[in-house]
């Protein structure tokens, strides 16, 4: 057994090897690839101690090691996908040796061929929605109390409006997911991100992620942009993304 | 705020955006990291590795998170530490705090066969047997400024799980109000 295992961090086509030479990995290590012919996989050793069941169990809980590791993960999917086709794997699939990476490419060959060409000639973007908060919400907050009924008084009325300012911005991200749509090939929704993982205070109506043809990546820009000043939400668009959100296994054809 | 449509996905096919290269950005701050974590744990391809494992669940995440980072910052932040602004409650606070701590301690001399005049001022130290009186000088810890009361509950500078902190600044804050409406 050797102190090592092979993580895989993506599924590629036509990789040059010379490409991933300088790029690091989690934990440090040097990117590789694994050719299988027709598919590669983008991979690196990492620590056997660090990876192996019980403790990966324990690290995944360990947040500071989750976030470095997300990080390097995403480093290399994302380096990488600057300009070659990839389709990225869940964090922390590991494999005990290079041979184990090489039969699981032999036997999805068709189905991981098949998620490429998916994502060809195109890329992931993030569309979040917020909600504004109302005028006279905010205005409530700021002047102090005169006294705790009037304390009470003003949060009862600041909750109204916020609940309606919610609904607001809702119908309003409705329409920015209608807009937004007819240029995507695909999307998913993504879970509404918890005020503490986002860092935003306003809350967020809308989180979605879009595939969209290259091509178009300008007339997204522009939509959001023709949003921006909207009385109700706030749009914050991210990407071009490597395709994380719609690098899938077609149905039935799992490996 | 003031910048509606903020860029904080890489631009790897976008250099026109003046976004350089992700060697700079991926593997950096650059990136929202709830963002790259909704995607690495939720997304991409899922392929049985040789290593079995149950990747936290970002929901799970998000919870865990709040735990860690929320404090009483964020309780701040939420406006539940109105009374802190206002001169009125806290002071008023302070002298029921003050009255309590003397019948407090005339009621032990008494007990004790002491003197009251002895015990004419609050000591810290009777706190532990005081739990009804705890949650009041926490408190007043709370509505000052920590530095004062420092030397009392260092752990108060510690990032604590928020629940706890909130329900206990709500309850706090529910406890002095109702003191100050029975005054």
């Amino acid at each position: 057994m050797s102190d090592t295992l092979t993580y895989v961090y993506a599924i590629a086509r036509d990789v040059d090897p010379a490409a991933v030479a300088a790029l690091q990995g989690v934990g440090g290590g040097a990117v590789r690839t694994l050719d299988a012919g027709g598919v590669l996989a983008v991979v690196s050793d990492v620590d056997r101690g660090e990876f192996e069941e019980r403790a990966l169990e324990e690290r995944l809980e360990d947040l500071e090691w989750l976030a470095a590791t997300a990080r390097a993960h995403h480093h290399v999917v994302d380096t990488l996908g600057h300009d070659h086709l990839v389709a990225p794997l869940a964090l922390a699939t590991v494999y005990f040796d290079d041979d184990r990476v090489r039969a699981v490419l032999d036997e999805g060959r068709a189905t991981f061929a098949a998620v490429l060409d998916q994502l060809s000639g195109r890329a992931e973007w993030g569309v979040k929605v917020y909600g504004r908060p109302g005028g006279a919400a905010a205005a409530a907050t700021q002047e102090k109390p005169g006294s705790g009924a009037e304390y009470l008084r003003r949060r009862r009325q600041a909750l109204r409006e916020t609940d309606t300012a919610l609904d607001d911005a809702r119908d309003a991200a409705a329409e920015v997911d209608a807009a937004v749509t007819t240029l995507a090939a695909a999307s998913r929704s993504h879970r509404l991100q918890d005020a503490t993982l986002s860092g935003e205070s306003d809350p967020m109506v809308l989180n979605r992620a879009y595939l969209v043809p290259i091509d178009r990546a300008a007339d997204l820009r522009e939509v959001v942009a023709s949003l921006e000043g909207h009385p109700r939400i706030r749009v914050e668009l991210t990407g071009p993304w490597v395709p994380y959100s719609f690098a899938q296994a077609p149905e039935g054809a799992a490996p | 705020m003031s910048d509606p449509v903020r860029w904080t996905g890489q631009m790897p096919s976008a250099p026109q955006q003046g976004r350089q290269p992700a060697s700079q950005n991926g593997g950096g701050d650059g990136t929202n990291l709830a963002d790259i974590l909704e995607r690495v744990l939720d997304k991409g391809i899922v392929i049985a590795g040789d290593v079995q494992i149950n990747l936290l669940d970002i929901e799970l995440l998000t919870i865990k998170l709040r735990l860690v980072v929320a404090s009483v910052d964020r309780a701040k932040e939420m406006g539940i530490d109105w009374w802190e602004r206002d001169p009125t409650l806290s002071s008023g606070h302070r002298e029921l705090e003050e009255e309590n701590q003397r019948l407090r301690d005339r009621l032990e001399a008494l007990e004790n066969g002491r003197a009251p005049a002895a015990l004419d001022r609050g000591d810290d130290a009777e706190r532990a047997d005081e739990p009804d009186d705890e949650a009041g000088d926490d408190l007043e810890e709370d509505l000052e400024d920590e530095p004062d009361d420092a030397g009392d509950e260092p752990v108060d500078e510690e990032p604590e799980p928020a629940p706890a902190r909130k329900r206990s600044s709500q309850q706090r804050s529910g406890q002095q109000r109702r003191r100050r409406t029975t005054r």
